[in-house]
């Protein structure tokens, strides 16, 4: 579509002027100059509002977010390393139908990986039947065999999960990446969604959307019914949030959320473990701490059990969860599910355990410590992402088609010298939407991350982080690398009201009463 | 502590206390504020009386003042580009201008989910002007520019947090460490002064002698309420009695204390801990200063009650560093 195609429209000028659609699938247009039904009144809207006004309302959003102290931190530059994190302000729109397959599909995921981590952490069937290969396992760097044998409240390994999802060019959402370990950005969601409201009220509430902003109690909801049987007040359970501190990338968030869920934000050093429990030091004294949902890594959790130069942990710490006297979200060793090797094996895992195909699909991935996939990897680096298995933030890749010959190369000796730490995908085009750059709308890639919480019961919060890569043609949303993000609306449109909403959740509860997890009707014990 | 607790409910015993070291961050905040305030009024008053003065006489008073601040030791005569940078701009002296306003945001911002987000921007917004300035050649001249920024802001910091800053825990341990830190250094200049001075007498004075007291009154921004108090007669005994024993005067000695003694007890009673032991000192130093008379304490000499105030004062410190801070696991653990 050409932007003058849409700018005979109306007699002002259109805000699409730079507008282009390529192979990607393009949230916004069914074809050329036509606008899929639920994108139609945002459309619209759009050819209404001269470029100036949008560029009015992109500033009364930037002043909201700097006014609230939004900001992220960039590790690796000397100065400003705080930062405004980019909002883009276009809505990106979700139909109800679409986002019950997603709520299906992540429901799915995240109880077959739980199964899956306390499968390899107990029995490992999963390994003996080697539908998964046993040496992939141990040899992942964030395999905890400090875990072996130890049980953790419900069985849930991973509470609080945040999976990055795309839309294929044929409008299919697919699974990039599980991140299953310390998932951040929920804050944007919600910051992005309450500035939005402002700047959008009418617009907002014509189309219906699902709000948001419940995640914090849903989160604190799902931190307490972690809480230890022998906790002595089990019924409000005292929950902290272990943050790194002040110059950790996501500190803002943190403090955000314990705010908003009322709960006390710690440091390690506010820690400390006595016989086997867990305090936090008060000035009224010590007192109990029966949950901690932690933004600390494995490695720095406990300097007696894991990195013994660690200052942000707490000594002892593992030993007091070991005996059960504290619990923590998410689970230690949680790690090994989203290593980006074990990322090919999901679908099997989906299979093993649900016996169920999986309903949203992966991402073709080839395994580096595979010598075919490897060889025909290494054959065509120019057109592969190639990504290192335990990173995350966008740190730690290859994109091809971006690369300069240099780069290919210091990949090619880095695959070579360890295989079983890389692996490669196609280079993918992500969805595009639309964006406001500059007072005009153009079209940027984008991904969506939703929040998935897993405790007494499974809540999503519908919507999400929706990612975008801000700079022209770049295929990288992460904000540590140039990305911004926008609100996300799910709508609750006509057949898929809340009732329907509401059943269908019934339908894919898999927590009994009990607490285990449960498979359709049927308690299944792994 | 926590938003959710209601006057109407009964709270959890295990609701009560704040973190300590979320505490520990607010009294330390409270007392770098609290002390880049004092040296920049004693600069500030200083470099004043020294444009009046020929550089001879000036200098000689300086050393007094790094002797009341106790800043680091200077070695041969002092100069005034010295003076300032030792005192307002050097980072390696923790109690510079600089150096404090630094500490106390630090401080803040290691906390700053604790505060309102006007306190967090005042104080961020202090900082950030005092950085832009430069010790540039003449600056001594244009100083009180800077003097007065330091001053407003640090009272629109006050300001603000008293009217957005819920008046619990948090807000109490801000107030104690700005009080102890200013009992604290009142006692350090008073002693300094009286250590120069002959015995005060009850007389009105004139002269080089005038000017002394009249700078120290300044000193504690005490001139105008002074002069309500005693007309604009300058009589020693009295300037000693009002900055020691006042009880309305803000920067009084005694005035100080009751508030350190007012906000231990409400510190107090919100964590079950007001028979503890900064409770008792700070209550004996209160009653002590309540009920001495001027004439008493210059007849048993001034210099040893001013110690006892000073040692009564870092015992308070030590006291609440022990008690809310910094207690041994042991015996929590065992009561």
């Amino acid at each position: 579509m050409t932007a003058t195609a849409l700018s005979i429209r109306g007699i002002i000028p259109s805000s699409f002027v730079n507008y282009q659609v390529d192979t990607a699938y393009d949230e916004m247009f069914a074809s050329a100059g036509v606008p899929r039904e639920h994108y139609r009144a945002l459309h619209q809207t759009l050819l209404g509002l001269p470029p100036e006004e949008l560029r009015r309302s992109q500033q009364a959003a930037d002043l909201a977010f700097l006014h609230e102290g939004i900001t992220f931190t960039v590790y690796g530059s000397k100065e400003g390393t705080e930062r405004i994190f980019p909002n883009d302000l276009l809505p990106r729109i979700i139909a109800a139908r679409e986002w019950m397959t997603i709520e299906k599909g992540l429901t799915q995921r995240l109880t077959a990986l739980n199964l899956f981590l306390r499968d390899i952490y107990h029995e490992g069937r999963i390994l003996a039947d080697k539908v998964v290969p046993r040496e992939l396992i141990y040899s992942c760097r964030h395999f905890r065999r400090e875990m072996r044998g130890l049980n953790v409240p419900r069985d849930i390994y991973v509470s609080i999960c945040g999976t990055d999802l795309i839309r294929l060019p044929d409008g299919v959402f697919a699974v990039l990446e599980d991140n299953l370990r310390v998932p951040s950005g929920v804050s944007y969601m919600l910051a992005n969604r309450k500035v939005l409201k402002r700047v959008f009220p009418s617009l907002f509430r014509d189309y219906g959307v699902w709000p948001v902003d419940h995640y914090p109690r849903a989160l604190l909801a799902t931190l307490k019914s972690l809480a230890p049987d022998n906790a002595p007040f089990r019924q409000d359970p005292t929950t902290v949030l272990l943050t790194p501190g002040v110059s950790n990338s996501a500190y803002f968030e943190h403090t955000f959320l314990a705010q908003q869920m009322g709960i006390e934000l710690v440091e390690g050093r506010d820690l400390l473990a006595h016989d086997n429990v867990v305090y936090m030091r008060t000035t009224a004294g010590l007192q109990r701490v029966d949950v901690v949902y932690r933004r600390v890594d494995d490695d720095f959790l406990d300097p007696l059990c894991f990195r013994p130069d660690s200052i942000l942990g707490v000594p002892g710490l593992f030993n007091a969860y070991r005996a059960g006297n504290v619990a923590l979200a998410n689970a230690i060793g949680t790690g090994v599910a989203d290593d980006k090797a074990v990322y090919a094996y999901v679908p099997k895992i989906i299979r093993y355990y649900l016996d169920q195909d999986p309903i949203l699909p992966n991402v073709e991935t080839f395994l580096m410590s595979d010598g075919s996939q490897r060889q025909h990897t290494l054959e065509n680096l120019d057109k592969m992402v190639v990504k290192a298995v335990g990173e995350s933030g966008g740190y730690g890749m290859l994109i091809g088609p971006h690369s300069s010959a240099q780069q290919r190369e210091e990949f090619r000796a880095r695959i070579l010298a360890d295989p079983r730490n890389y692996i490669a995908q196609p280079t993918l085009s992500l969805s595009c939407a639309p964006c406001l750059i500059d007072g005009s709308v153009e079209s940027r890639h984008i991904d969506l991350r939703p929040y998935i919480l897993m405790g007494e019961k499974v809540t999503l919060v519908p919507g999400g982080l929706t990612r975008v890569a801000l700079r022209k043609g770049s295929l990288v949303v992460n904000s540590s690398q140039g990305g911004g993000s926008k609100d996300t609306w799910v709508l609750r449109e006509g057949e898929f009201g809340e009732e329907l909403m509401e059943e269908v959740r019934k339908e894919l509860s898999v927590i009994t009463p009990q607490g285990k997890l449960r498979v359709g009707r049927e308690e299944r014990t792994v | 502590m926590r938003s959710s607790r209601s006057y109407f409910t009964q709270s959890f015993q295990h609701d009560a206390g704040m973190l300590s070291r979320v505490a520990n961050s607010l009294y330390w905040m409270g007392r770098y504020l609290e002390r880049a305030e004092h040296t920049t009024r004693l600069l500030d008053v200083e470099l004043q009386l020294w444009l009046d003065q020929s550089p001879e006489m000036g200098a000689g008073r300086w050393r007094f003042l790094l002797e009341a601040l106790h800043a680091p030791g200077v070695e041969g005569p002092v100069n005034p580009t010295q003076l300032v940078n030792t005192l307002v701009f050097s980072r390696s002296n923790a109690s510079s201008i600089v150096s404090c306003i630094s500490t106390a945001r630090e401080n803040l911002r290691h906390v700053r989910e604790q505060c309102s987000t006007r306190m967090w921007e005042q104080l961020n917004r202090l900082y950030l002007d005092v950085l832009d300035v430069q010790p540039e050649e003449e600056w001594i001249l244009k100083s009180h520019n800077f003097f007065l920024l330091v001053t407003e802001g640090a009272y629109l910091f006050h300001g603000i947090t008293d009217a957005t800053m819920s008046h619990g825990e948090g807000w109490q341990f801000i107030q104690l460490g700005r009080y102890v830190e200013r009992a604290d250094t009142l006692t350090t200049l008073l002693e300094t002064h009286f250590h120069r001075m002959t015995v005060p007498i009850e007389k009105p004075i004139e002269g080089a002698e005038y000017l002394e007291w009249v700078g120290l009154l300044r000193d504690c921004v005490a001139l105008e309420a002074y002069c309500k108090a005693h007309t604009a007669e300058i009589r020693p005994l009295r300037v000693a009695e009002f900055l020691l024993l006042n009880p309305e005067f803000p920067h009084s000695i005694r005035f100080s204390v009751d508030r350190v003694n007012a906000a231990l007890h409400l510190i107090g009673d919100l964590t079950q801990r007001s028979a503890k032991l900064p409770t008792r000192i700070a209550g004996r130093l209160r009653a002590h200063l309540s009920y001495s008379q001027i004439e008493e304490i210059m007849a048993d000499g001034v210099t040893p009650y001013l110690q006892n105030v000073r040692s009564e004062c870092s015992e308070i410190h030590a006291a609440i560093n022990e008690i809310y801070f910094d207690y041994p696991v042991e015996t929590e653990l065992a009561s």
